[in-house]
């Protein structure tokens, strides 16, 4: 047994952690909150050229053929620096979904594109808060209906989605965004520095995403819980570590408030919260590069126990800070912004965390 | 990364589950194996004589001591398949987990050789007397003295908390050498002979009616300064080998009590409707399960480091704490579950809620034995993250003159 990442992929860590810490500081996060265009074409470029976006994608498409544990180790950097660009909706979502479950002229018509950097693509399944029921329907190949909120919907190329066809059976599609029959705005959010879209397609012409049904959606969500719990557990420590460098420094009482057993058992909590998660995440992503038999187990545990901790830790950083951590000018907002996005991105905590009862109680 | 054993480790679990399905019996129930009572001390200890004439006795202990020289990958395999067995160690696990270090650690070559094999064997039993009525979390501020007499040291106070002295041959005991200096220097660690003169074990009822802890009486004790475990004045140094490594021996078995809630979630019904139906009741169980299964892989991940010659971190105080909290509120909300029937303790009327109704009366002591929830976060605080500690009352001063309550 061995649960740790190999020399290699440590390496790769410590390359994207090094990079984004020059390159995505927090004033990039906060230009993007206020900008018109969330996205940082500028850094997305940098990640294009460092291979990034092309990972996980098989030489054979122009990609660097690499595994799911590379892409973990990067998505924990991504996490820490809370990086305004599309690399979620497109490599974790779109990617995935072209690679597991595209037809062969499928993958060639959009990966070597996602891999250079041509395209992004995004995932769209959200129909408003009653989704259970799923309205938007393919026809004769066209699509109609409308999707809410569709995460960088804005600025993706393409989009998969999910919708019913003539049958009322639940399949993946795709569409080009370009067609002028797809109409997208941008929706307020919590976390602007990522946007969310609404898409209407007014029978716009969809195809379907090889055959992938229902299944095919789920463990493509399981597999991004994964990867979205290293993201998680990327904000988590580095709000802990915020929290930890301002008590220290901050003084109340002739002392550092850091010194007082109330906050020092609040950052206990936090990093008890934290370890769980990451361990959590590790076992998941064990599972993940090892296509295990109880990956949907193990990506459900990974996404609650990542997703209670990042609530947990920003905001309980924003009450280390007192009133300062309620403020606009310090960052901590930022974490607790990005923490929301993310437990909310592909289907919130009840959800997971009913997938979870749901898979435990069928195991053995 | 991945999920399994080396060759080596593989072949040596095959090896241990074929030698416990012949020497063990297989367990039906996944509840704790306490140490109830003289008949259950009985078959402990000559199941560890089984398993140390088999050479399965203190896996990482060196082979001249009574161990079998194998390294800590061993002992979890050996764990993780002997949870299948109806097998004790409760009676034990202080001696081997605590003071087996420190006299490998401390005593003299012949000592060693002398003690640990059978200490391994459990022909020999061992209790660590550390913890006093006034000494609890701040287990140095401790009182019992021993005062040097030519060759010997004569022993008098009170230890309080020590698990199984009433079946131990041998202690470890923490006392107060020199209360003239600051109060970690005044410190001695010594063995001593629980069956001597002057030493007197009395039982503890715990507020759910056990007794599993005892209080210790020294009047004129006496121990030779050959049982004296390192340096006079150096007590304290080997006290925190002897708690990391009781934090470490706690944490691989700290009861969360959620392999008996899933059980119940899978089995009970309660007015023909299956509890594993309810929402709240499914919610609590993912949560649950997200800190059960969040601490087995922080396990695996313990074992990783140790594996690759790192030392254990702070995932000891953490299961501590985690697996505490956990079992409490457990046992709480099972409890809830029954209704009004949920306050009847009688395993005859409700076997399958026994196990929980018992747990909400015992689990308080959980949260306070071997460091409590507080001493626990401390420890991840000013250790692992490196907070500040508290402006302290009882720094550079002689013990004698530190602050104490009325009493």
């Amino acid at each position: 047994m061995n649960f740790e990442f190999s020399e290699d992929q440590l390496f790769i860590r410590d390359q994207a952690r090094n990079f984004l810490s020059r390159e995505c500081t927090a004033e990039t996060v906060r230009a993007a909150l206020l900008s018109e265009n969330p996205c940082d074409q500028a850094l997305w470029q940098k990640i294009v050229d460092l291979g990034w976006t092309g990972i996980a994608i098989p030489e054979s498409h122009g990609g660097l053929g690499l595994g799911y544990l590379e892409l973990c180790v990067i998505a924990e950097e991504m996490g820490r620096s809370l990086a305004p660009v599309p690399f979620a909706s497109s490599v974790y979502l779109a990617t995935e979904a072209i690679k597991h479950f595209g037809s062969d002229e499928q993958r060639a018509r959009y990966l070597p594109g996602l891999a250079s950097g041509e395209f992004t693509g995004t995932l769209a399944t959200s129909e408003g808060i009653n989704s259970a029921q799923l309205h938007t329907e393919v026809k004769n190949d066209r699509a109609s209906g409308c999707k809410l909120p569709v995460p960088d919907g804005d600025i993706a190329d393409f989009v998969v989605f999910t919708a019913r066809d003539a049958g009322g059976a639940t399949g993946l599609y795709i569409t080009d965004l370009a067609d002028a029959s797809v109409s997208r705005e941008v929706v307020p959010s919590m976390d602007p520095s990522r946007s969310q879209a609404r898409l209407v397609f007014n029978d716009c012409a969809a195809q379907k995403l090889g055959d992938a049904g229902e299944e095919a959606l789920t463990a493509l969500l399981d597999q991004t819980a994964v990867l979205l719990a290293f993201e998680q557990i990327g904000g988590c420590q580095a709000a802990l570590d915020m929290g930890i460098a301002y008590t220290r420094d901050r003084y109340a009482f002739g002392r550092a408030i850091a010194s007082f057993q109330a906050i020092k058992h609040k950052f206990a909590d936090m990093y008890v919260a934290l370890e769980l998660a990451r361990a959590n995440a590790y076992y998941g992503a064990c599972a993940l590069a090892s296509d295990a038999p109880d990956l949907p187990l193990a990506a459900a545990t990974a996404r609650v126990s990542a997703t209670d901790a990042y609530y947990l830790i920003s905001k309980e950083n924003i009450q280390a800070h007192g009133g300062m951590g309620f403020t606009w000018e310090f960052d901590c907002h930022l974490y607790y912004r990005r923490a929301q996005l993310l437990s909310t991105l592909i289907g919130a905590l009840p959800a997971w965390k009913e997938k979870l009862t749901t898979r435990l109680l069928q195991a053995a | 990364m991945d999920f399994n054993d080396t060759p080596e480790l593989a072949s040596f679990r095959q090896d241990v589950r074929t030698w416990l399905n012949a020497n063990a019996e297989r367990r039906t129930d996944k509840l704790h194996m306490g140490m109830e009572g003289e008949q259950a001390f009985q078959e402990a200890k000559a199941w560890y004589k089984t398993k140390a004439d088999a050479g399965y006795a203190c896996l990482t202990w060196p082979k001249d001591y009574g161990g079998a020289g194998l390294t800590s990958l061993h002992e979890v395999v050996w764990t993780q398949e002997v949870e299948h067995f109806k097998t004790r160690d409760a009676h034990f696990v202080i001696g081997i987990g605590n003071c087996g270090p420190a006299i490998l650690h401390f005593a003299e070559e012949e000592q060693k050789r002398q003690l640990l094999p059978r200490m391994a064997s459990a022909e020999d039993v061992w209790c660590q007397l550390f913890s006093e009525p006034s000494a609890g979390s701040d287990v140095a501020g401790l009182r019992t003295r021993a005062e040097k007499n030519g060759d010997d040291w004569t022993l008098n106070g009170q230890k309080i908390w020590t698990s199984g002295a009433q079946y131990s041959d041998y202690g470890v005991v923490l006392t107060r050498t020199d209360p003239t200096v600051s109060k970690y220097r005044g410190l001695t660690l010594f063995m001593i002979d629980m069956r001597q003169p002057g030493v007197e074990v009395r039982p503890i009822k715990q507020m759910d009616g056990g007794q599993h802890f005892n209080e210790v009486f020294f009047h004129d004790a006496v121990v030779p300064d050959s049982y004296r475990l390192g340096d006079v004045g150096g007590g304290w140094t080997g006290a925190l080998t002897i708690l990391m490594s009781e934090r470490l021996a706690i944490s691989g078995v700290q009861p969360t009590g959620f392999p008996q809630f899933l059980d119940l979630v899978k089995s009970l019904k309660l007015d023909g409707e299956p509890i594993a139906n309810d929402p709240i009741v499914r919610d609590r169980l993912a949560s649950w399960y997200s800190q059960y299964a969040g601490l087995q892989a922080l396990y695996k991940r313990m074992l990783t480091a140790v594996a690759k010659g790192g030392i254990a971190g702070a995932e000891a105080s953490m299961g501590k704490l985690v697996g505490a909290v956990m079992n409490q509120e457990i046992a709480n909300f099972t409890c809830q579950l029954f209704g009004p029937a949920g306050i009847i303790l009688d395993a005859e009327i409700s076997p399958e809620r026994a196990h929980f109704e018992e747990q909400v009366l015992f689990s308080p002591g959980v949260r306070l034995a071997g460091g409590t929830d507080e001493v626990m976060r401390n420890i991840l605080a000013e250790q692992v993250l490196g907070l500040p500690q508290e402006p302290r009352a009882d720094k550079g001063i002689a013990f004698q003159d530190i602050p104490t309550g009325p009493s």
